[in-house]
């Protein structure tokens, strides 16, 4: 499964970054491979936004394919 | 407003001093640098971009306020001037957001790697407190070994603590201490380059260093990286505690505010407002005011007649310096009287976006549509911006990230993109046509921007980078912030753009006064009046639009043209040529050739558009 597979409101955990730019940047902003985050929101065919904390962060559809992810178990605040 | 004074600095320190504030872009940097530097202070332009430094003292200290960046290296300009100034910084003050801190701390820790004396303003307490984070900043202290203060900068708290505290900082706890081989490299390569930070940026693989240095040094910006965000995820883990409540009410805004559900209105209600305002109030009031009354009426005259009884109006000179395009007359007015109030219109309210947060929003709701035409949300600024000014927004491209977006960004500004120059003028011949011609104009230039995106995202090799957007909090603007940022641009714009327009406005008087004017016009009269259907006069009008646009569009108003005939003639002139400023800024950011490709792939479109829709709604 990939970033570009979530839905709204789902959490998971990042596995893999499969480029090496995205990485570098995605890794300055607090996503690095391990992170767990939330999805923010999701525009159709556009980007994914992320959320971990009270960082947001809008990814590219595009490099949202390039990121793999494992869901983590559903659980509520 | 001596604050200076305040501070105990060793009176036996000769040589000035380097304070250097750094930290992520909207961290509130320049409250800090305000509150230390008092009223003198100097903003200077950096060499080779559009950014520009404010330098002021405090003591014995300068202080130099830098853009804000999420890591030190060389992906942008801003991170470009940042480094230069960390590098050579005595000691950093770097400024973080206590409700960022997962973010922000990565900085800190690339500070403190690079071997600086740091002290940390964890700002924006009061967010932080109403959020329900809760900081053990004794604890931060520890794992950092730098000295961190709690600040408010915005409501003033914590500034003068800060300012007492300033020269206890010092070398933080690096990550290279972790890891044995590490270490040894990194103090082999420090003892190669005489400066640990140089080293620090060497590892890392930053293009100038590796330039300064060669190649031949390992290249690890992914493992330090890498070891970095864990040492910052571990701090943060062990420090920061999150009660995150309920939504708040800018919170729940920022969600609407990318649902194309909602998002689309209201950027479209947006879109509504900033025409009011530049469209309306600013092309029309303010402009009346300072291009017709001052610049026209008394700037033009007076310098006219300063000339003619000097070296006199029917030489060269006189007519270089005051003629029909005077460099001293018409670009005179066309920079301070017309584009300027425009320009500094359209900063304005980019500023007040970019304050408040929605700009980056709005790049992640446009995002869908650009990549279709091989751009991505962030090209949004310089399409917007284009509005205001070509010239200037082919500059702002540079904030793209790939060659290739490039190109496509400044082909579709010099095609498609009508300058708000222009704009005032298609306004005032539009609003005589009826509605089915306005129709026709805004879809052709439409179609003739998606169409032209798209061919060449296919054609130009290589792929276009991807949207990756921090999205800050929505919070409501700092007027001083807008302004100081609207000022900057403003100043950045007559700058930059300025020498561009008078040379422009130069070459015209040349070919003008050689003939080579006349004889374009002539060559090309059989092109207006066969394909487009247009009367010949019309072509003198074509011609001025070479050198400004808006002038092309204005001298159709004095020939009498059908419906049909006007909306083929703006629809062209629309999607000719970008004006000589425009390119010439062209060749400067790109090359001669590409600005030639540019410059007749819009004729060639025009002229096509222009005919097929002659022939069709005909």
């Amino acid at each position: 499964m990939t970033l570009a597979d979530i839905k709204y409101g789902e959490k998971f955990i990042i596995e893999k970054i499969n480029d090496k730019n995205t990485r570098m940047q995605a890794l300055r902003f607090g996503i690095g491979e391990g992170s767990e985050i939330e999805c923010a929101g999701r525009l159709p065919g556009g980007p994914v936004i992320l959320k971990k904390n009270l960082q947001e962060i809008a990814i590219g559809r595009k490099m949202a394919e390039k990121i793999s992810i494992k869901e983590k178990e559903k659980e509520i605040f | 407003m001596d604050q200076g004074s305040q501070i105990n600095i060793d009176s036996n320190i000769e040589a000035e001093k380097k304070i250097v504030l750094a930290g992520n872009p909207n961290v509130g940097k320049s409250i800090f640098f305000n509150y230390l530097t008092g009223i003198y202070v100097s903003v200077s332009n950096y060499p080779g971009t559009t950014l520009d430094i404010s330098s002021g003292r405090m003591g014995n200290y300068a202080v130099y306020d830098t853009p804000g960046v999420y890591g030190v290296g060389s992906i942008n300009d801003e991170e470009r001037v940042a480094r230069d100034f960390i590098i050579s910084a005595d000691i950093i003050i770097n400024v973080v957001d206590a409700s960022h801190l997962e973010r922000d701390l990565f900085l800190t820790q690339q500070l403190i790697d690079m071997d600086k004396r740091v002290i940390v303003a964890l700002n924006m307490m009061d967010e932080a407190e109403k959020n329900n984070i809760e900081i053990d900043i004794k604890n931060l202290e520890n794992k950092l070994g730098v000295p961190v203060v709690p600040t408010a900068a915005a409501k003033d708290r914590g500034l003068f603590e800060l300012k007492e505290k300033i020269d206890s900082a010092c070398r933080g706890n690096k990550i290279f201490s972790e890891d044995n081989k590490l270490n040894q490299l990194y103090k082999n390569v420090s003892t190669d380059t005489g400066s640990s930070p140089e080293a620090v940026m060497l590892l890392e693989e930053d293009e100038s260093m590796v330039s300064k240095y060669g190649a031949d040094y390992p290249k690890l910006r992914e493992e330090i990286y890498t070891l970095r965000r864990k040492r910052v995820d571990m701090i943060t883990a062990e420090i920061v505690s999150y009660n995150l409540t309920q939504n708040s009410f800018a919170a729940s805004i920022a969600q609407y505010m990318v649902k194309p559900a909602t998002g689309i209105p209201m950027l479209l209600a947006l879109l509504f407002l900033i025409y009011q305002f530049i469209g309306v109030f600013v092309a029309q009031y303010v402009i009346e005011f300072t291009e017709g009354w001052f610049f026209m009426g008394y700037y033009e005259p007076f310098i006219r007649s300063v000339i003619s009884s000097t070296l006199g109006l029917d030489n060269f000179i006189g007519n270089l310096l005051a003629g029909e395009f005077g460099v001293l007359t018409m670009s005179a007015t066309y920079i301070f009287g017309l584009l300027m109030p425009l320009v500094a219109g359209f900063y304005l309210m980019l500023s007040i976006l970019e304050d408040i947060g929605y700009l980056p929003r709005i790049a992640v709701l446009v995002d869908k549509f650009l990549q279709k035409i091989g751009l991505n949300g962030r090209a949004i600024i310089p399409m917007l911006l284009g509005f205001g000014c070509v010239t200037m927004a082919t500059i702002t491209t540079r904030l793209l990230g790939t060659n290739r977006e490039r190109i496509i960004a400044i082909f579709l500004l010099g095609l498609a993109i009508p300058c708000s120059a222009q704009l005032g003028v298609i306004a005032g011949l539009i609003a005589k046509l009826d509605l089915f011609y306005v129709v026709v104009y805004v879809l052709t230039i439409f179609i003739i921007y998606v169409l032209a995106g798209t061919f060449l995202n296919k054609v130009l090799p290589g792929e276009s980078s991807d949207l990756l957007i921090d999205l800050p909090p929505i919070r409501l603007p700092k007027i001083l912030n807008v302004l100081k940022k609207t000022y900057q641009q403003t100043a950045a714009f007559v700058r930059e753009a300025g020498p561009i327009f008078v040379l422009g406005a130069a070459l015209i008087t040349i070919m003008e006064t050689t003939g080579f004017l006349n004889t374009v016009i002539t060559f090309t009269s059989p092109l207006i009046t066969d394909w487009l259907g247009l009367p010949a006069e019309t072509t003198t009008a074509f011609i001025m639009g070479i050198i400004r646009r808006d002038f092309g569009a204005a001298g159709l108003t004095s020939i009498s043209l059908t419906s049909d005939q006007i909306t083929v003639s703006l629809i062209t002139l629309t999607l000719f040529v970008p004006c000589i400023a425009a390119m010439m800024v062209m060749i400067k950011e790109r090359s001669l050739k590409e600005a030639v490709y540019i410059w007749f792939g819009s004729w060639i479109t025009a002229f096509i558009t222009g005919g097929i829709v002659n022939l069709l709604i005909f």
